[in-house]
């Protein structure tokens, strides 16, 4: 994908930093050119006039000249419509527009609030890491905050698609760049001396006769009286101190003693503990309430109020909230999707199977159909928000990914312009697709407007499991046909439940998708058309989506159509090896398209002795996933022998046990390796979940899992004793990474598991016929806390 | 409603809330404690994970009368020394930089404490067979760093 963000600036020898030449820039003696030979870039940014240094760099925008920043704002549907345009237009005249702005401060300190959504995934240590390298600050000496909801960003404010570090490494290494080179010609104007006799260490600006000045004592005489445009040229990558090595979290302190703040741990005055009693249907709604006041009545309870979505609580403690939602005598009106269990969908997904183009060759055509079931993405911070509703305006917080969509929604439903809805980015607890949607906030503000009072709303883990979204069934059809040792034809047919994309666009998929020969087809296709593409030379390949519109509540779940899809592939490239005579990794090698491919396959093979001997029932499953211009490569080992699947475990599911997990990972630039190795383990015990134990049973259009005790995300029992990921060395810029080793992960643990049992699996996860707990009641919609903790201490 | 009198973090609490409200919220929404956190309310999660006279324990299952005058219960925010000093336990965390959304650590950490001690006492090592019993949920999925981190902090504890 060509990178559209930011553009070089042709004129970028006359439109320079004042009082500063080339040398000054470049700031070092290290050489010009990057070590792959291309020039370094120059780009362009802004001084903004600030009482202290503040520099700036537009994201997401291909245009040089600020003011013809109004013509980029793209005419699509959805949450476009329902911004005013007046308001669009005024916000994007704003000399700030689309802006990400880094402030220097008195104390020496950098401050940055990111837009974009801080969900464990450490975008806020990987935005610190290239600010300090770029400025010569000590990594603790960079602030990085969550902005709030900024509108003038239109489609630049959604954390998705592996996308942030790719859209925010040039916008922020420019603005930094200009940050640093300001405050060095602060400190040379000062002393009389040329900037680029000037070194910074640590932040302290030194000159050759032993003149110091902290960046901080500059901060006020470098700050602009006026805005303006200036370029600059970010640092080679080979002369990177900071950026490519292992830094730890900047908020691991905090939550190792439990002083990171979450949603639910702020003190918003009297937002008071509120939970909604839900239907026993996907979306039914409340047709009467028997006892209102009776509850209202009940012990800690202040308000008591019939909404959209079921009758909310508000009350003294969350536990005064649950005995209050148990209480309810709710009759409900009918849901969306009441008569919709596993079967039926599966049988809707079956006939909307688009047809393959080739038909089979009768001795040479592998046909394999693939079913993989509902799953959740809930996170352990259940949906949540603080809503304080007045009139004529409204104050939010929430983990939100796409905070303006949310924004946007509240502002249409309370009746307010949007600029009267102030919506806080929360970090979150945890995301994997979940907080794509603002349901949690656009109900607590509901709530908070019929109340009449500030409401701190918290999902039951059955409300989460039951109402929150869903990655919807989905079934793979593949045919492959071959001869002669070569594949001919590999064709895909994917189908889906309808995947709601309703949170509004990511910059990058907006911009390709405006360039594709794809016509008028849906987002859903354009996400799969940019997201899918097959690394193998299969001769004529073929990959399409459809979908089935059901109501269920839908949405992206980490690494979204790929899991499902890949791990369907690479189960059929296991077969085509073995039909063809070879190993599975001599396979894939010989078929792989590119040597970057290879390498990385190559060096997973190496590290985990790819081909040693197992015990009978034991077995080695090697896959592959290229996607966000990265690539991953995951070798996994399984025990599926009787006595290790069927090993004791008190409320919850043993089944097969990965033995050992290894991924290599190449993303091009690992701007934070020890990152890049935390996401790939998640990504391997998601993976892992996926195929062996996850998912939800539909029943009556509503899952019967409640709780985690249902669903069976990876738990220690589960995971590999043995997790190791190689970092692949840094050969380019920057590729996506949060997302990238789950469908490499449930596709080796599959292979592995039909290795070891010599079946290919073909429903997912392996034991959704199972069902492996006794279902909680819908009605009353959440359990009661139990009150023997005290037996179960240790 | 009623007057409940425990310690929590070397504090004598009295705290006025109905007998059978669960400590978790007790903790949480009355004294504003917010270590422990919410994941399911049923005992299953353990993201609420705490100490009560030294022993893990789940709050959110516990009604606020169970709790006895004499009771010392430990939350994260409870376990660093007098001097402000991080556990072991915490330390070995920041080494092997464990966490990442954070959400389900402190009462990781406070699990991982209670299951060294427990090892301990029946004298022996934490073992793998230690950690496949620790139930407490991690979304992110930091098990592996879990055990890397809790096979260190055993050694300085």
């Amino acid at each position: 994908m060509a990178r559209l963000f930011l553009v070089r600036d042709p004129r970028s020898r006359s439109a320079f930093l004042r009082g500063q030449s080339m040398a000054d820039q470049r700031r070092s003696p290290l050489p010009a050119l990057e070590s792959d030979g291309l020039q370094r870039r120059r780009f362009l940014g802004y001084l903004l006039a600030a009482p202290t240094l503040a520099v700036a760099a537009r994201i997401g925008m291909d245009t040089l000249d600020a003011p013809d920043a109004e013509a980029a704002i793209p005419s699509l549907p959805g949450p476009a419509d329902i911004l005013d345009l007046g308001d669009a237009l005024t916000l994007a005249a704003m000399p700030t527009s689309n802006l990400i702005v880094i402030q220097m401060n008195r104390d020496g300190t950098a401050s940055f609030a990111v837009p974009r959504a801080e969900v464990g995934q450490g975008i806020t240590t990987t935005v610190a890491m290239l600010i300090a390298e770029e400025m010569d600050l000590p990594l603790e000496k960079v602030n990085v905050t969550l902005a709030d909801a900024r509108p003038e960003l239109v489609f630049n404010q959604l954390t998705g698609g592996s996308n942030s570090v790719r859209s925010l490494y040039d916008p922020v290494r420019t603005a930094a760049a200009i940050a640093r080179a300001r405050l060095l010609t602060t400190a040379a104007n000062q002393w009389g001396v040329q900037p680029s006799s000037l070194t910074v260490q640590k932040g302290i600006v030194k000159s050759r006769n032993g003149k110091t000045a902290s960046y901080g004592s500059l901060a006020e005489a470098a700050a602009s009286s006026r805005t303006e445009q200036v370029t600059a040229q970010p640092k080679a990558a080979n002369t990177f101190k900071i950026v490519g090595t292992p830094q730890g979290r900047i908020d691991a302190l905090a939550a190792v003693t439990g002083k990171k703040q979450f949603t639910m741990d702020l003190q918003v005055p009297n937002a008071k503990p509120t939970m909604v009693c839900r239907p026993p249907t996907t979306g039914g709604s409340v047709q009467s309430v028997r006892n209102l006041a009776e509850v209202k009545a009940m012990p800690g309870i202040t308000d008591v109020a019939v909404v959209s979505t079921g009758v909310a609580v508000r009350g003294e403690t969350f536990g005064q909230c649950i005995d209050a939602v148990r209480a309810l005598k709710v009759i409900w009106g009918p849901g969306a999707v009441d008569a919709e269990d596993d079967q039926t969908v599966l049988k809707k997904l079956k006939a909307a199977t688009l047809p393959m183009a080739v038909p089979p060759v009768l001795t040479s055509t592998l046909d394999a159909e693939f079913t993989f079931a509902f799953a959740s993405n809930s996170a352990l911070e259940t949906n949540c928000a603080i809503a304080d509703v007045r009139p004529g305006s409204a104050e939010i917080w929430s983990p939100l990914k796409s905070p303006i969509t949310t924004q946007e929604q509240i502002a249409v439903m309370l009746g307010l312009p949007v600029t009267a809805v102030k919506v806080h980015v929360m970090t979150s607890g945890g995301s994997f697709g979940r907080r794509l949607f603002g349901d949690a906030a656009l109900e607590a503000a509901e709530i908070s407007k019929k109340m009449g009072k500030p409401v701190k709303l918290m999902w039951h883990r059955a409300d989460d499991s039951r109402h929150g979204r869903t990655h919807p069934m989905s079934i793979s059809r593949v045919r492959v046909n071959y001869a002669a040792g070569n594949v001919v034809s590999y064709e895909q047919r994917h189908t889906s439940v309808t995947t709601d994309f309703g949170h509004g666009l990511g910059e990058i998929l907006t911009a390709v998708a405006a360039k594709l020969p794809v016509g008028d087809i849906g987002f859903s296709q354009t996400v799969y058309e940019l997201s899918q593409s097959n690394p193998y030379n299969f001769g004529a390949v073929t990959n399409l989506l459809n979908e089935v519109p059901l109501k269920f509540h839908t949405s992206s779940m980490r690494n979204v159509y790929s899991p499902n899809v890949v791990c369907a592939r690479e189960l059929i490239v296991d077969q085509l090896a073995a039909k063809f005579g070879k190993d599975p990794l001599e396979f894939r090698r010989s078929f792989l398209k590119e040597d970057r491919q290879r390498k990385v396959l190559d060096t997973v093979a190496e590290a985990g002795n790819w081909g040693r001997k197992m015990p009978a029932g034991m077995a080695q499953g090697i896959a592959l996933h290229v996607e966000y211009k990265s690539v991953s490569a995951v070798l996994m080992e399984i025990d599926c022998r009787p006595e290790t699947v069927n090993r004791k475990i008190r409320d919850g599911v043993a089944g097969p046990r990965v033995t050992k997990a290894i991924m290599a990972v190449d993303v091009g630039l690992p701007i934070n390796p020890k990152g890049v190795d935390a996401q790939m383990i998640g990504c391997m015990n998601d993976g892992i979940a996926l195929a062996l134990t996850s998912s939800l049973h539909m029943d009556k259009g509503l899952p019967l899992e409640a709780s985690w005790d249902n669903y069976f995300y990876t738990r220690q029992w589960n995971t590999p004793p043995e997790m190791k990921v190689i970092v692949m060395p840094a050969n380019g810029e920057p590729g996506g990474a949060g997302e990238l080793g789950v469908a490499s992960s449930i596709a080796a643990c599959a292979c592995a598991y039909g290795r070891a049992t010599g079946t290919m699996p073909t429903r997912f996860p392996i034991n959704h016929d199972t069902l492996s707990f006794e279902p909680k009641p819908k009605v009353p919609p959440v359990p009661e806390s139990p009150t023997d903790g005290l037996n179960y201490a240790f | 409603m009623s007057q409940h009198t425990f310690k929590v973090n070397g504090k004598q609490v009295t705290v006025d809330a109905d007998d059978k409200v669960r400590l978790l919220w007790v903790l949480r929404d009355l004294l504003g404690i917010t270590g422990p956190k919410y994941g399911c309310g049923i005992n299953v999660c353990k993201a609420c994970t705490s100490h009560i006279n030294g022993k893990a324990f789940n709050p959110c299952s516990v009604p606020v009368s169970a709790i006895k005058p004499d009771d010392e219960v430990t939350t994260i925010e409870g376990i660093s020394g007098p001097d402000g000093d991080l556990h072991p336990m915490q330390e070995a965390w920041l080494e092997t930089d464990v966490a990442q959304c954070g959400y389900c650590q402190p009462g990781q950490i406070m699990a991982a404490i209670a299951k060294v001690k427990q090892a301990r006492s029946e004298g022996r090592e934490i073992s793998d067979a230690d950690f496949d019993e620790i139930r407490n949920i991690c979304r992110c999925g930091t098990y592996s760093r879990i055990r890397e981190a809790v096979k260190s902090a055993a050694t300085k504890m």
